[in-house]
């Protein structure tokens, strides 16, 4: 067990690593040099010369490959353009509010789609499963930017439930007490986290009915009616508890998912994480600050599998973490 | 629009239906009863019916839409128009047409979400077949190399690329989405064709004195199209989502060609004063990407009778 934690922690910094080597590759592929002068930005040469030995960039290619990865390892992702201040301090605003965000969408995704998924099993082939399974194929080929906006529209602007933006109310936030601060931050994490949410559950939804279909076809299935249990137990009990292995597997996949969908949702409720910091920045050609949230989320999603591939060897005997 | 276009239209409709139901005589007639099985999914007509119905407006986009998607009609008084018989689906902010641009967008999503997926296809099965294949050292370095572009979500990767050179062209932009998206699709082949070398079949190739990369492309792959073309299926939708979003954040299609995406994105700012403009083309997402993966089920039940989906 910890020899293969260690190994997949090894396997994990590496891919890590590559992820940091494949960025710095990129930047140096692209064409053109920040300071190069153009014929819209006339410079004397020497001006040039200097500010690029301030920035290293007179340096051959490795020497700069090394400083830039000696001060990745000290946290320091470099200064952001369009911020004006280190990168890393834009991202340390930023990460919290997105993990609220995924978090909640997670939770909403596998909660919503495994109660989705057991209704659907439960009337397989009738009406209400023809129905969800419409409905499912419906939202899980959504949009989730047109998703976000449309909820925006109905229940921010025509029905005024919800703010149509933030992480809190801007004016009054402050002169709350603590109760109503709660309940103003849920108020505005509802919406964004329903949109990414419903998305992703109507993917996990599709899934868990394939699996629990499969499972009601098993050995054990029948085993458990043969034995004299009603169907609602066989499927709770017996199906349910086999069918939710490939579903703690799906973990894996889904938070490349939402991280995904966080940019675009995080863009249209102007929340502020890690998403709309990508766009923003990419908005404003930032690079430092594009590859910053490049690398921060892939870390996010070696992370996410790791803890997957855990969960499963947790929830399944049969599964040996081995070397 | 004109009673042309009108006609165009329902011309569009009932060459749709003909296909459909050419298709369907087809496949009742056809030997091995996989397009009977195709077709039994109760998703997949309907999905193939739209499928045929985009692919025809696009194609004959100049027949169906009643003005240039870029033509500014009359910036005073056509602008923001709710949709009416002259407009079926409104005018926007500039006071194009919405359905014109609807039209000719069509081809924008569907050219770029079919040639990417296209290009990310025949990367992965490449990358798949060969470590697949060849197995050991070729194998691990093709993988890890995988692994590395799995842990990154695709948009961060887009998002660094079009960062550094800036605005992307249309073709630039599939060769991107191309070029990221053939990951999930090497795993799938390389799984298939480590199966696949074991069997007797190849080892008859084999004996014959048939070289490596005659039994990849002749013997191995031809009995991996099956996975290939449901998870095809499927991931045209994804790249068409991908395509959406990116316009949508205004670094994919630029406008004033209209894409789905940016059409989207230009309507977003009067969602509560005109809707239209944003609704439809999103409608329009949603429907093309369910159709796409209802045939993709549908080519499951159909190609890969031992997984049961829908």
């Amino acid at each position: 067990m910890t020899a293969w934690l260690l190994r997949r922690l090894a396997a994990a910094l590496a891919i890590v690593f590559a992820v940091v080597t494949l960025c710095f590759a990129v930047i140096h592929l692209a064409p053109g040099t920040p300071f190069l002068p153009g014929q819209d930005r006339p410079m004397d040469p020497a001006v040039v010369e200097r500010l690029r030995s301030r920035f290293g960039l007179d340096q051959p290619l490795p020497v700069q490959y090394a400083r830039y990865l000696g001060a990745l390892a000290h946290g320091d992702l470099g200064e952001s353009f369009s911020q004006r201040r280190p990168v890393a301090d834009a991202i340390a605003g930023a990460l919290p509010n997105t993990l609220l965000l995924t978090g909640t969408a997670l939770a909403i995704d596998f909660l919503l789609g495994v109660v989705i998924g057991v209704v659907q099993a439960a009337r397989a082939r009738r009406r209400l499963d023809m129905a969800l399974t419409n409905a499912t194929l419906f939202f899980y080929s959504l949009p989730t930017f047109w998703l976000g906006l449309v909820l925006l529209l109905v229940f921010g602007q025509w029905l005024h439930w919800f703010p149509v933006g933030g992480v809190t109310d801007l004016i009054l936030y402050d002169s709350m007490p603590l109760g109503l601060r709660l309940l103003d931050r849920l108020r505005h994490l509802a919406l964004p986290a329903l949109t990414l949410g419903l998305v992703g559950a109507a993917g996990t939804a599709r899934y868990q009915r394939a699996a629990l279909l499969e499972a009601l076809g098993e050995d054990y299935a029948r085993t458990a009616r043969a034995k004299g249990l009603a169907e609602p137990r066989v499927l709770v009990d017996h199906a349910l508890r086999n069918a939710l292995l490939p579903i703690v597997t799906l973990l894996g996949v889904a938070l490349p998912f939402l991280l995904t969908g966080a940019v675009v949702v995080e863009t249209v409720f102007t929340w502020p994480g890690l998403g709309k910091l990508a766009a923003d920045a990419i908005a404003g050609r930032d690079y430092p600050l594009v590859i910053a949230t490049t690398l921060l989320s892939s870390v996010l999603v070696v992370l996410g599998s790791l803890l997957a591939d855990l969960l499963t060897a947790a929830a399944d005997p049969r599964v040996r973490l081995r070397a | 629009m004109t009673p042309a276009t009108w006609l165009a239209l329902v011309a569009a409709v009932l060459w749709t239906t003909a296909c459909v139901a050419w298709l369907r005589r087809r496949a009742g007639r056809a030997s091995g009863d996989a397009g009977r099985r195709f077709f039994r999914h109760p998703m997949a007509t309907p999905g193939l019916a739209v499928l045929v119905f985009f692919a025809t407006i696009a194609l004959a986009a100049p027949l169906l839409a009643p003005y240039p998607p870029r033509l500014q009609l009359d910036i005073v008084q056509l602008q923001n128009l709710p949709p009416s018989w002259l407009h079926p689906f409104g005018t926007d902010l500039y006071s194009r047409d919405v359905w014109s641009r609807l039209v000719y967008g069509a081809r924008v999503s569907l050219g770029i979400g079919t040639l990417g997926m296209l290009l990310a296809v025949t990367l992965g099965a490449l990358v798949g077949a060969t470590a697949g294949y060849f197995r050991r050292s070729v194998d691990a370095v093709l993988m890890r190399l995988v692994d590395v572009g799995l842990a990154v979500p695709r948009i961060f990767v887009v998002l660094v690329v079009i960062a550094l050179w800036d605005r992307l062209a249309v073709l630039p932009l599939v060769l991107l989405l191309g070029c990221t998206g053939w990951f999930p699709t090497s795993r799938l082949v390389r799984a298939e064709v480590l199966s696949l070398r074991e069997r007797p079949f190849t080892d008859a190739a084999r004996a014959l004195g048939a070289g490596p990369w005659r039994v990849i492309f002749r013997h191995v792959l031809p009995n991996a199209a099956a996975p290939l073309i449901v998870s095809t299926a499927l991931g045209i939708g994804n790249m068409m989502l991908l395509e959406a979003a990116l316009s949508f954040l205004g670094v994919g299609v630029q406008p004033p060609r209209p894409s789905w995406g940016n059409m989207i994105a230009d309507g977003r700012e009067q969602l509560a004063t005109a809707l239209w403009t944003s609704l439809f083309p999103g409608l329009a997402i949603a429907v093309v990407v369910m159709a796409l993966n209802a045939v993709g089920d549908g080519a499951r039940d159909a190609l890969d009778p031992r997984r049961e989906t829908a």
